[in-house]
């Protein structure tokens, strides 16, 4: 994404509170009608710089441009954007219809055509029935809507939601994961959505901001998160990851050779990153990118033998941990159950792990 | 019902305790009423017989209506600016990040146990050497000083038991802080407004020191019947009035605290159910 047809555009916002720095030169492009996440763990900043793009908060340095205009000064009230509250934030003294009428007023509409309006948001939020209940009468999911509602009906450029889904429970959360989808397809406004889970984030979002301790690690898409994380960290934080050390022998065009301890010589694709022969790397593999077999297996690039350590029996899937001769962890295997029957399984046989170039991710970190 | 939880079980002394603390603090009060309707200008026991002669004759007396008039005026005024000030500094004292909000809030609170004799001599002393009249106005703003710690102490709880998002949710509706005060503040620290104009316009009411130093010719009603306590044969329909006062100061005081009695239990639950 590049910086000209960007809807938001985040250029070096630094934030300080006191003298602790919450946001650490942030910069990120956010395209219009995008699925945005701010994903990372608690207390990374999510929610400050979200603030920061409604107005609530002011950048200490830097500027946040909407829509081509910078908003340093614009008030919370002047500003293109809606915001979700990670509490909902509805107001306690008015009925649903009010509170998702709330900001019509400025709009000077006839009151049928007010009534309209609101009748319609209730039926996108599929409240239609809900109208005159008094919104603290509400449970979590539905209060959530009308939150969203309120929002929604004022037709922003951004919704801004800040852990919309996280005081509901699983089911619900993920009913209402797959409706926040559909609904931004529908309206088709710019969402900016904070998460620290990262499995709704990979679930919903176009694109996704991975942030720690206030920096922003890497902007890109789910599967690019996944399968091509810049450094560990991001590595680590979505889904697991195994990690071995290792020096690079030799460099050819797009593929890099790597004595790896425990597993050997290793090609693998060489990614974004800059490698000298001699440069120590750490090599990372996902579980599921392994194949497990008693035998040596003959349809994989690379094997090496190990001894089962522990196992985990999920249901569609099990866990498998193998202690392999020269690496300090056990490396973890997924696999699918797909020939196992209802027998039990030795958890501490001899075995062989089998992996493909294509699957290795090296990984520079300084 | 039965409950024999370790913190629900009863506990006789403490239920003794409660018994004298009630009788100890309003039989004394219950003189006014009982007097009042007693056939007799001396207070004292036994009891002649029962009359509505004193209320009946408080009827003919003017300047007993007029002191009333006046302490009505000087009530509603103290308390609408008592309480106006009182929303501000709640609003201030809760919302903003203020350095050093336990020392104001402690000086605000000030005027509670700063001995009323003193506050009133020093009033007294300013408003001369301003070269002002007293009058009910002196007197007034005499009130608001008295007063102003009581609205606050009845409007912070309402301010600190809402959450401060539904403001910036108005904000980010597109409101701006005035339209945010009226649209979403106000309704909801209503109760506590309603509270606080019946618990000033009470204290106000009933205010004696402050009035005895600054007021001028006119007199509210405590100064007036303190000044007739000279004479006996007015005595018993002083009683009388005195024992209105107390019903409706009673009622006043009872009214406030049952509007805001959900200040507590409702920012309770909604902390609850987010
Ligand atoms: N108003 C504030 N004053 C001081 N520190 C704050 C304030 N708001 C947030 N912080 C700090 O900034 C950091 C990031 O907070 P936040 O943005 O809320 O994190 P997240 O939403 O990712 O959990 C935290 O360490 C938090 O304590
Ligand atoms: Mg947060």
């Amino acid at each position: 994404m590049t910086q000209d047809n960007a809807f938001i555009s985040i250029r070096h916002v630094n934030k300080f509170f006191g003298s602790f720095q919450a946001i650490k030169n942030v910069s990120m492009d956010i395209g219009h009608g995008e699925f945005f996440s701010l994903l990372g763990p608690s207390g990374c900043g999510k929610t400050t710089l979200l603030r920061m793009l409604a107005g609530f908060e002011a950048v200490s340095s830097g500027e946040i441009y909407i829509d081509g205009q910078p908003m340093s000064g614009v008030a919370p009230h002047h500003r293109p954007v809606n915001m979700v509250f990670q509490n909902y934030a509805i107001f306690p003294h008015l009925n649903v219809r009010d509170n998702i009428a709330y900001g019509l007023r400025k709009l000077k509409l006839s009151r049928s055509n007010r009534n309209e309006m609101v009748d319609e948001m209730l039926e996108l939020i599929k409240l239609p029935e809900y109208g005159d209940r008094k919104a603290t009468q509400l449970s979590g999911g539905q209060r959530q809507r009308i939150a969203l509602a309120r929002a929604l009906i004022l037709k922003p450029k951004v919704l801004l939601l800040d852990e919309p889904l996280g005081a509901l429970d699983k089911k619900l959360r993920e009913q209402m994961q797959l409706e926040l989808r559909a609904l931004q397809r529908t309206v088709g406004i710019t969402f900016v959505f904070v998460t620290h889970d990262q499995e709704e984030a990979l679930t919903l979002s176009d694109r996704i901001a991975v942030m720690s301790e206030g920096r922003d690690l890497q902007v890109d898409t789910p599967t690019r998160l996944y399968e091509n994380p810049v450094n560990s960290e991001v590595a680590s934080f979505i889904g697991t990851m195994n990690f071995f050390d290792g020096v690079v022998t030799s460099i050819k065009g797009d593929t890099v050779v790597i004595k790896v301890d425990g597993l050997g010589e290793v090609s693998a694709p060489a990614g974004k990153v800059s490698l000298l022969a001699g440069d120590s790397v750490s090599v990372a593999i996902r579980p599921e990118k392994f194949s497990l077999t008693d035998e040596k297996p003959d349809d994989v690039q690379y094997c090496v033998k190990g001894h089962l350590d522990n196992a985990a029996y999920l249901g569609e899937r099990s866990h498998y941990y193998v202690r392999v001769e020269g690496v300090s962890q056990p490396v973890a295997v997924s696999a699918q159950n797909r020939n196992r029957t209802g027998e039990a399984e030795d958890r501490k046989r001899p075995v062989w792990l089998g992996w493909d170039s294509a699957a290795v991710v090296v990984l520079k970190d300084d | 019902m039965k409950s024999d939880t370790y913190i629900k079980r009863s506990n006789r002394p403490l239920q003794f305790y409660a018994v004298l603390f009630l009788i100890v603090l309003y039989v004394p009060v219950l003189f006014l009423p009982l007097f009042s309707f007693n056939d007799s200008i001396y207070v004292s026991f036994p009891l002649k017989g029962f009359t509505f002669q004193w209320y009946l004759e408080l009827l003919d007396r003017e300047p007993v209506w007029a002191s009333l008039m006046n302490s009505i005026k000087v009530a509603v005024t103290t308390s609408i600016i008592a309480t106006g000030f009182g929303i501000f500094a709640a609003k201030a004292i809760t919302r903003y990040r203020l350095p050093g909000r336990g020392p104001v809030v402690g000086f605000i609170m000030l005027p509670l146990v700063v001995p009323g004799i003193i506050l009133g001599v020093a009033l007294l002393v300013l408003i001369s050497q301003l070269g002002i009249r007293l009058s009910l106005y002196t007197v007034t703003a005499g009130h608001v000083i008295v007063c102003l710690p009581f609205a606050i102490a009845t409007l912070i709880p309402r301010f600190e038991g809402f959450d401060k998002s539904v403001e910036e949710a108005s904000a980010d509706l597109g409101e701006n802080a005035w339209w945010t005060f009226w649209r979403v503040t106000f309704p909801i620290v209503f109760p506590g407004i309603l509270a606080s104009l019946l618990l000033t316009f009470t204290v106000s009411f009933d205010e004696f020191i402050m009035a005895f130093f600054l007021s001028g010719t006119d007199a509210t009603l405590p100064i007036y019947i303190w000044g007739q306590l000279r004479f006996p044969q007015a005595f018993p329909s002083i009683l009388a009035m005195a024992s209105i006062i107390l019903v409706v100061s009673f009622i006043l005081v009872f009214l406030g605290q049952w509007i805001n009695r959900d200040a507590q239990s409702e920012s309770l639950e909604s902390t609850k159910n987010t």
